[in-house]
């Protein structure tokens, strides 16, 4: 198992430092000359450019330049924003939290609904209940996330007034942070209203982010389970004389998951550029939101950290159910 | 000779076999003319559409569709809040997004195929240089790597279309380098190689051809994330620039009339879902008249 560990480990070397690579041109790639591009249209005499360009190691070669972006890297310096002229690391650190809380959210959302759909669906094949599933996990799968989002804050939150229509918390609260996780600082606060505000802000783009997802989950699980119902173990249980959840649940179920779990680790790509979108419309204070907003201001070294986290994320994430997925099926570990 | 001709089974033709299996699948026929409708209406938007759709009726601005309170059969589907008319715009929009997406799948589509069958023939230098580019690639989801791509080029119909057609790249390289590999073994490659064919002829005469099934497969599929994507970044501000009519630009400009104006909202949005939708239905019957390996996975 540990070597399983380490091999995958090491496949990863070119592409991480392919990544940092990438992040590294992304403000070198940018036509023109990147202080001028940085700095807008403010007039920058020649004596501040100068000092810039030595502030920023610009004078230097690139293979110096690179390295010394990869030493300031594994030194935690994601570099400073141009805007809050504060450190990148820093305002991640207070940003992440809640991309995380979001998409943690959203996920739990549908790979419990997902599995549950998908199962059901896959049991009664064919039936006007399956159709509707699978019905419904097709245009879930074809939802343009923002406009979903739109729907959704008009209904519930125009027409109904049942949900708020952006941020995390109502402003009257001051929950004292903790973990950054606002559903548990708020409970944790033992502030009256605060977590059920939490909970009420969260709501709504966790379904928005979590449509897809499920779509994806509720179909793999059925076919999986569709497959599985063959299989010789599970005629075997069926004839030893088991009861039927027993068969399900036991037998079939943790089968038909294997696929399921890759999947599910796949999603993770999609929440991650889905956060994007959804935490722009709700106004979500996340990473998805930082980025584009920062794009806009053009405060690239943000950018280029965005990117950075988000892909490392990403590759981390896979990465873990890569590992498990080891754990699970120890066919693959042999491979 | 005869003996061998009556010995034969009587196999469909492969199209007809193709469009038995195509047509099998109800879903799919019924996506296929819907989209047959949308890429109509798209092609003739300039005959169709009843205004230009840049043309602003200052005295009718956000004005209701025909069939609600306020609204006129002046416009069919009322007006957006610069006084344009939503019909001839959401005509037009569909020729920019579905045009942007079928560019960007050809964009993709070719360098990807030739990257996967270099790959796939120069397994000991080319294939790991390329394997690794296209891994760096993935690390990237989607439409984060679109927006990397667009913060480098900067917004606009064209660059849309660049960063779209990057970000599939990798799905295609790999599909051909796996179908090709499979296939690379086969007697009938060893026999055209005996048989003096050259490497351009392997790969592209003697062997694509039989890779072509999850390729097409894909293709669609690439379509309808292309044209969400597009609709993402129109969203965003960094797709396709106004006062160009694209179905997700139309969007973010309406996100604030969205107490005053639903229609403004409700109506780019069902378009994108029709498209999406039945393009992926349409994806569903390709897998399954095509690939009918791949039936049971989804």
């Amino acid at each position: 198992m540990f070597s399983f560990i380490l091999k995958r480990l090491a496949t990863l070397i070119p592409t991480l430092i392919g990544i940092t690579l990438v992040a590294f041109g992304l403000i070198r790639l940018i036509p023109g000359d990147p202080i001028e591009v940085m700095m807008g249209e403010r007039r920058l005499d020649p004596e501040v450019h100068a000092a810039m360009v030595k502030s920023m190691g610009l004078d230097q070669p690139l293979a110096t330049q690179y390295f010394r972006y990869l030493g300031n890297l594994l030194h935690g310096d994601l570099g400073q924003s141009l805007v809050s002229r504060e450190p990148v690391a820093k305002e991640f650190a207070a940003l992440f939290p809640a991309t995380v809380e979001l998409a943690l959210t959203a996920l739990l959302l549908a790979v419990a609904l997902g599995l549950l759909l998908g199962m059901l669906a896959g049991l009664k094949r064919g039936s006007l209940f399956d159709q509707g599933v699978m019905g419904m996990a097709t245009v879930g799968y074809s939802m343009p996330v923002f406009w979903w989002g739109l729907i959704l804050i008009m209904f519930f939150s125009v027409n109904l007034g049942w949900t708020p229509v952006s941020g995390r918390i109502s402003i009257e609260y001051d929950v004292a942070r903790v973990s950054g996780f606002l559903l548990l600082d708020s409970w944790l606060s033992g502030e009256e209203g605060a977590f059920s505000s939490a909970l009420a802000h969260l709501l709504l783009p966790a379904v928005v982010l979590g449509t897809s997802s499920l779509a994806v989950v509720a179909r793999m699980t059925r076919s999986s389970m569709l497959e599985v119902l063959r299989e010789d173990y599970v005629r075997t249980a069926r004839a030893k004389g088991l009861s039927p959840v027993r068969v399900v649940v036991v037998h079939a179920l943790r089968n038909a998951l294997i696929p399921v779990l890759t999947v599910v680790g796949m999603q993770t790509g999609s929440l991650l550029a889905g956060a994007v979108l959804t935490e722009t419309i709700f106004s979500w204070p996340g990473i998805g939101k930082w980025l584009i907003d920062s794009i806009a201001r053009r405060d690239y070294p943000v950018v280029q950290a965005g990117i950075l986290i988000s892909a490392l994320t990403f590759i981390a994430v896979n990465l873990c159910v890569d590992i498990l997925y080891g754990v699970v099926n120890p066919r693959i570990r042999a491979q | 000779m005869s003996t061998a001709t009556e010995a034969m089974p009587d196999y469909p033709r492969p199209f007809k076999a193709f469009w038995q299996g195509f047509a099998a699948n109800r879903g799919a026929l019924a996506a296929l003319l819907l989209f047959a409708l949308i890429a109509t209406a798209a092609l003739l938007a300039p005959w169709l559409s009843p205004y230009d759709p840049i043309e602003q009726f200052r005295d009718h601005m956000l004005t209701a569709p025909a069939w609600a309170a306020g609204g006129s059969r002046q416009f069919l589907l009322g007006t957006d809040e610069l006084g344009r008319d939503m019909l001839s715009r959401l005509l037009h929009g569909g020729r920019v997004s579905l045009g942007i997406g079928l560019a960007s799948v050809l964009l993709s589509l070719l360098p990807g195929v030739m990257l996967g069958l270099l790959a796939a023939f120069h397994q000991q230098w080319l294939s790991p240089a390329i394997m690794r580019v296209m891994d760096i690639l993935l690390a990237l989801p989607g439409l984060l790597l679109a927006i990397c791509v667009i913060t480098i080029l900067g917004p606009g119909l064209v660059n849309t279309v660049i960063a779209i057609a990057i970000g599939a790249l990798p799905g295609y390289t790999r599909l051909t380098r796996a179908a090709a590999l499979a296939e690379i073994g086969k007697d009938y490659v060893t026999a055209s190689r005996i048989a003096g064919a050259g490497s351009l002829r392997l790969m592209f005469i003697t062997v694509l051809p039989n890779c072509m099934a999850p390729l097409i497969v894909n293709a669609s599929l690439s379509f309808s994330t292309a044209i969400l994507e597009t609709a993402g970044l129109g969203f965003l501000g960094l797709g396709v620039q106004a006062p160009l009519p694209e179905w997700g630009t139309m969007l973010s400009a309406a996100r604030d009339y969205i107490e005053r104006a639903p229609w403004v909202i409700t109506l780019p949005g069902l378009t994108i879902l029709a498209s999406v939708l039945a393009i992926n239905l349409m994806g569903d019957g390709l897998r399954d008249a095509l690939d009918p390996k791949l039936k049971k996975i989804s």
